[in-house]
């Protein structure tokens, strides 16, 4: 007999409804108002009433063009390119261009032109961060993973030591690290220097737009690598022993055991770490926030910490909406596609 | 756990060890220079630098930096509003979550299956996608005030509700009292009915103190993200009233040239999660496993 209690739809109406309205009221409204928003051009403050724009804001992030320039003989008879600010002017389709990159090739140039160049920056900027970290961070988490997992004394203690900085602040980490990098009297720079009896320049890690992503690249691998290799230790220990046992008597070198019985029955714990950390990737900010404010020269800046510029700092709540929008759009995405790939890799 | 000894040679087992020593040495000593430098003067920062005495507590040490920074750097406000929307949030969060599991998991009601694909879909929707929206959203919503008596004020901004009241309710935690809580066989539940239980009762006094474990572990997640929260704070609070620590921190790394007070001000700012870190660590551990194979 089912308890009469157990039947009551009312109660656990009761019972669901702080959770489920705190959901709605900060997940799913906010989710929609940010669609909704995308399409309109909402001020956080502004005397001008807010109006439906279209898709505007969305051609103002994503617009993306290219144009063909042939040379031409210039006053002093040298020849040379129109300036692209001049042809963008001129030509109404171009209106709101501005040059993101160029190619020539001889008596003729290519330019890219995009509407919002800095969101290109950023958006390339966080793709190039996620392809540096992700490979960076997964395989150190995994290398650690197998360290601890190693059967040394004091395993529990190196667990502990490469998992801490998980938990401690991205800020307090980013603060840290700074000094770090710092070009003069950074310990980073010390170090290299005394490794290479002095041969090592100096560099501004932070301060050079060529080595200003790799830092914050290792910083952020340093920090978050402990989470996964938790999730990797999970995965190793559920690896049945008999295979490393039955490996061994058919006379599998520890490589061998590692590329036949280790990374296969960890197949799984892979794509889903590889998924998590690059979901996490695409959302740099806190280190870039507190580290370099997305320069030098745009050169870290990144999608989150775009859209934080222009939505909060620049108060355009509706184009901080729509870059928010892509990001979620991008990172949905990537997640099914991830989910795909494996699925089918681990089902063959 | 049991590793396989056996066929590791001495030599194979040292150069394991060296190796992972080295990674020790490379998470470790980061927290280490920031903690000696946080009690030397600036001049014997830099120039300890170049040597190994950058993290060794060398010199001239002292709880100067410490003093200069709980007295000039609005620091005691911004923990206390850090301390008090973290707990606030666990609480709330542990009690309204588990609650709202309770339901999906032992309580038969139409819909149920829906409530739960919807939670489900909501794990995969980050902050960050929505928190420019929800700035304006917050901007407009009422809360009490007491400036010149009791009145109502039309803003979230600048308010400690503003960085707890979001975050009490959190699918990832409902999601995962309700794996926990399904896991507890029925009929420790059926037997407490027959006794004559209500439900809240059998919430009360079977689930909640079966699930320890599971609780501590929502209480660390939710805990450490209320502790460690960045993004959120730097949207919606601008002012200095009701900023946390971390905001607090980054604004005087930007503004402050010492290096030992700055050191020292992270230093405050790690301890209580390093302390908490040290004597939970199994939970804290078993927190990120359990959600990762599950999750």
């Amino acid at each position: 007999m089912r308890p009469q209690w157990a039947n009551r739809g009312a109660l656990a109406f009761l019972f669901g409804t702080p959770a489920m309205l705190g959901l709605i009221g900060f997940l799913v409204v906010p989710f929609l108002m940010a669609i909704g928003l995308t399409l309109t051009n909402q001020k956080l403050l502004s005397p001008q009433d807010t109006r439906i724009v279209g898709l505007s804001n969305y051609e103002r992030l994503l617009g993306l063009t290219m144009i063909r320039q042939d040379s031409v003989l210039g006053v002093n008879g040298d020849t040379g390119f129109e300036r692209v600010r001049d042809v963008t002017r001129r030509t109404p389709r171009l209106h709101g261009y501005k040059p993101l990159g160029q190619a020539e090739f001889g008596s003729t140039r290519l330019v890219l032109l995009a509407r919002d160049p800095i969101f290109i920056q950023s958006l390339l900027n966080t793709i190039l961060f996620a392809v540096m970290v992700v490979p960076l961070q997964c395989s150190l988490a995994l290398a650690l993973a197998l360290l601890v997992n190693a059967g040394l004394p004091g395993q529990r203690l190196f667990r502990t030591v490469y998992f801490s900085p998980v938990v401690m602040s991205m800020v307090v980490v980013a603060v840290i690290w700074a000094f770090l990098f710092n070009r003069d009297l950074g310990l980073i720079n010390q170090f290299l220097s005394w490794a290479t009896f002095g041969k090592f320049q100096p560099v501004d890690w932070l301060g050079n737009p060529a080595t200003a992503m790799p830092a914050i690249v290792i910083m952020s691998a340093w920090q978050g690598a402990g989470l996964q290799m938790l999730i990797f230790l999970a995965g190793l220990q559920a690896i049945p022993k008999e295979l490393y046992d039955a490996a061994r008597i058919d006379g599998a070198t520890a490589f061998q055991r590692f590329l036949h019985v280790t990374l296969p029955g960890l197949s799984r714990t892979i794509a889903f770490v590889i998924i998590i950390t690059t979901i996490a990737a695409f959302g740099l900010f806190t280190q870039v926030d507190v580290m370099t404010q997305g320069g030098p020269a745009n050169a870290t800046s990144t999608v989150m910490f775009y859209a934080i510029e222009r939505g909060v700092r620049g108060q355009d709540i509706a184009y901080g909406s729509t870059i928010t929008v892509v990001y979620f759009v991008l990172i949905a995405t990537l997640a099914l596609l991830q989910q795909r790939f494996f699925a089918r890799r681990a089902g063959s | 756990m049991k590793p396989p000894l056996n066929s590791k040679t001495a030599a194979q087992r040292i150069a394991t060890y060296a190796i992972v020593l080295l990674f020790v040495v490379i998470f470790v000593s980061p927290f280490l220079f920031m903690l000696m430098a946080s009690f030397k003067p600036n001049q014997q920062i830099f120039s300890d630098l170049s040597s190994i005495r950058a993290f060794l507590p060398v010199g001239s040490i002292s709880l100067q930096n410490y003093r200069d920074v709980i007295g000039s750097s609005g620091i005691g406000r911004f923990a206390l509003n850090s301390a008090f929307i973290t707990i606030v949030t666990v609480c709330a969060g542990l009690f309204v979550n588990s609650l709202a599991a309770f339901a999906l998991a032992r309580l038969e009601w139409r819909g149920k299956g829906m409530v739960l694909g919807l939670i489900v879909v909501l794990l995969i929707i980050p902050l960050e996608a929505i928190a420019v929206p929800m700035m304006l959203m917050v901007a407009y919503l009422p809360t009490l005030g007491f400036e010149g008596g009791l009145s109502i004020q039309w803003s979230w901004l600048d308010t400690r509700l503003v960085q707890i009241v979001p975050f009490v309710a959190n699918a990832f935690s409902i999601f995962f009292f309700y794996q926990a809580f399904s896991d507890i066989p029925r009929d420790f539940d059926e037997a407490a009915y027959v006794d004559g239980a209500t439900p809240f009762q059998v919430y009360r006094h079977v689930i909640v103190p079966l699930s320890g474990t599971t609780f501590a572990t929502v209480a660390i997640i939710q805990g450490l993200a209320a502790w460690n929260q960045y993004l959120w704070p730097v949207i919606v609070v601008p002012s200095e009233g009701a900023r946390p620590l971390m905001v607090g921190l980054q604004q005087f790394f930007r503004f402050q040239t010492e290096w030992g007070e700055v050191m020292a001000y992270a230093t405050l700012a790690t301890l209580p999660v390093f302390l908490a870190f040290i004597f939970f660590q199994r939970w804290f551990v078993q927190s990120v496993m359990g959600s990762g194979v599950k999750g």
